[in-house]
């Protein structure tokens, strides 16, 4: 299958990328590693006029803490996550997000602020940055601003970026006794999500100080808990509350019948996993607070 | 558009539309036909080639996307005449039934071995679960790589030249 023709361009500075972008606005795509838009082209879901290469730009791939932040660069690979030792320690859920990500040689290729600015219903780290109350950095040559990963997304494929605007950092807070945890369920590796569940908690003071709560593949995009969020803000952190914000998330969520369940199954799987994440989540924070 | 790879040690230079995919650059204009084209819809890993020692799925790539880069195809296993260990570990445990997958399931394995020279099983698993055997000989593709990774070792360990020099292309 070849896409329909288009032409290309690999800015090699990242004002360069800007300025061809707001020259070509909606009529053109930007690519960082090619693994959500390649297929889209091959399939002639979507024909620009120019394909944006920003893979080769300088500066925007890597982990970084301080500052009270951890701030990932948007051309990441998740194998760049997947390899890395320390993130266990630093955040578990994007250790337990990685690997999960489609299969070993897109996680070469692929990378997170592609994965997150195609805004795929079914993409696994929209939900892991909605729990982690991430924020995303856009820039534009207007300038630079802040997006909170709870309305970055708005619909398939739909997100709050302007047409000349490039995702360019996330910033996740550092925040002390915290911890998350990812739990999908596939098919085969490889298959997009049957349900996904993105969960992080911080503790405090024995209490669930906050919890964030990220929903994919059982929806229109990758939905936002937020009833559940609320009921768990200050609870303790028991049974009857974990029982009961996992229901609060199942009956959150809009699964559809397709061939990889029905929709009853999909929204008792949320149940399920947002009670087992929970239960991990909240394991994890208090053996980092110990 | 002006393209300029070097594949398996060799430079090439070639001009493409933009939306020319890797898998057919190296098949059509370099004749390099040991790529194969499977699914062509980045699930089954036939396409798998090394992008500076890394696999990735050839179909899911522009060619103008990886100019400058290297890029290594089955055809540049066997270096200077003598087979990797990785294609003596498939001759030798029968790693493959059609050999259509083989390929890809040789570069994702070269590429282990080189990151990870002693991979458990699960590990073995774990790198090639992107590419899919139709044939599912998984059992023998799994002893295959197990088999490279001792021989490997066995090289390294031994002084010099110990290494399983079998004759390229005499099967």
């Amino acid at each position: 299958m070849f896409p329909a023709a288009f032409d290309y361009r690999a800015p090699a500075t990242i004002e360069e990328a800007l300025a061809a972008l707001a020259e070509a606005g909606d009529e053109a795509k930007v690519m960082a590693g090619g693994q959500s838009l390649i297929p889209l082209l091959k399939l002639r879901f979507a024909s620009p006029s120019l394909v944006l290469d920003i893979g080769r730009l300088p500066g925007l791939r890597g982990v970084e803490t301080g500052g009270g932040m951890i701030t990932i660069g948007a051309l990441t690979r998740h194998a760049d996550l997947e390899r890395n030792r320390d993130l266990a320690a630093i955040c578990p859920i994007l250790a337990d997000t990685a690997p999960q990500v489609s299969d070993p040689l897109v996680r070469n290729q692929g990378t997170v602020g592609g994965s997150i600015a195609h805004a795929d219903p079914s993409g696994d780290w929209g939900s892991v940055m909605i729990a982690l109350n991430a924020q995303l950095v856009a820039r534009s040559s207007r300038g630079e601003r802040v997006i909170a990963a709870t309305e970055f997304f708005q619909g398939p494929f739909t997100t709050a970026l302007a047409a000349d605007e490039i995702l360019t950092e996330i910033r996740i807070p550092a925040v002390a006794r915290a911890a998350g945890t990812y739990l999908k369920l596939e098919r085969k590796i490889g298959d997009f999500a049957t349900v996904a569940v993105a969960v992080q908690v911080e503790m405090s003071n024995g209490n669930i100080g906050r919890a964030g709560i990220g929903l994919t593949s059982v929806g229109a995009k990758n939905l936002h808990a937020t009833a559940a969020e609320q009921a768990l803000k200050g609870a303790a952190p028991t049974q009857e509350a974990i029982g009961e914000a996992a229901r609060m998330a199942a009956a959150a969520a809009e699964p559809k019948d397709d061939i990889r369940g029905t929709a009853a199954y999909k929204r008792d799987i949320v149940r399920v996993f947002v009670q087992r994440g929970l239960k991990t989540a909240i394991k994890r924070a208090q053996e980092v607070a110990g | 558009m002006k393209v300029s790879l070097k594949v398996n040690g060799t430079e090439y230079s070639d001009d493409v539309e933009p939306r020319v995919l890797l898998v057919d650059f190296i098949r059509t204009n370099l004749k390099l036909t040991g790529t194969h084209i499977g699914c062509d819809t980045t699930s089954c890993g036939a396409c798998t080639v090394l992008l500076d020692g890394e696999p990735v799925k050839s179909c899911t790539l522009l060619a103008v996307q990886v100019a400058g880069r290297e890029i290594a195809t089955v055809e540049g296993l066997a270096a200077g005449g003598a087979l990797d260990p990785v294609q003596v570990g498939f001759h030798e445990e029968h790693g493959l039934q059609c050999g259509f997958c083989t390929p890809g399931m040789m570069l994702v394995s070269k590429a282990l071995l080189d990151r990870n020279p002693d991979p458990t099983e699960e590990e073995i698993r774990w790198a090639i679960s992107g590419n899919i055997c139709r044939c599912t000989g998984y059992i023998n593709i799994v002893k295959a790589v197990q088999h490279a990774a001792k021989a490997r070792s066995a090289a390294t360990a031994a002084p010099t030249g110990a290494g399983q020099a079998v004759p390229a292309g005499g099967q």
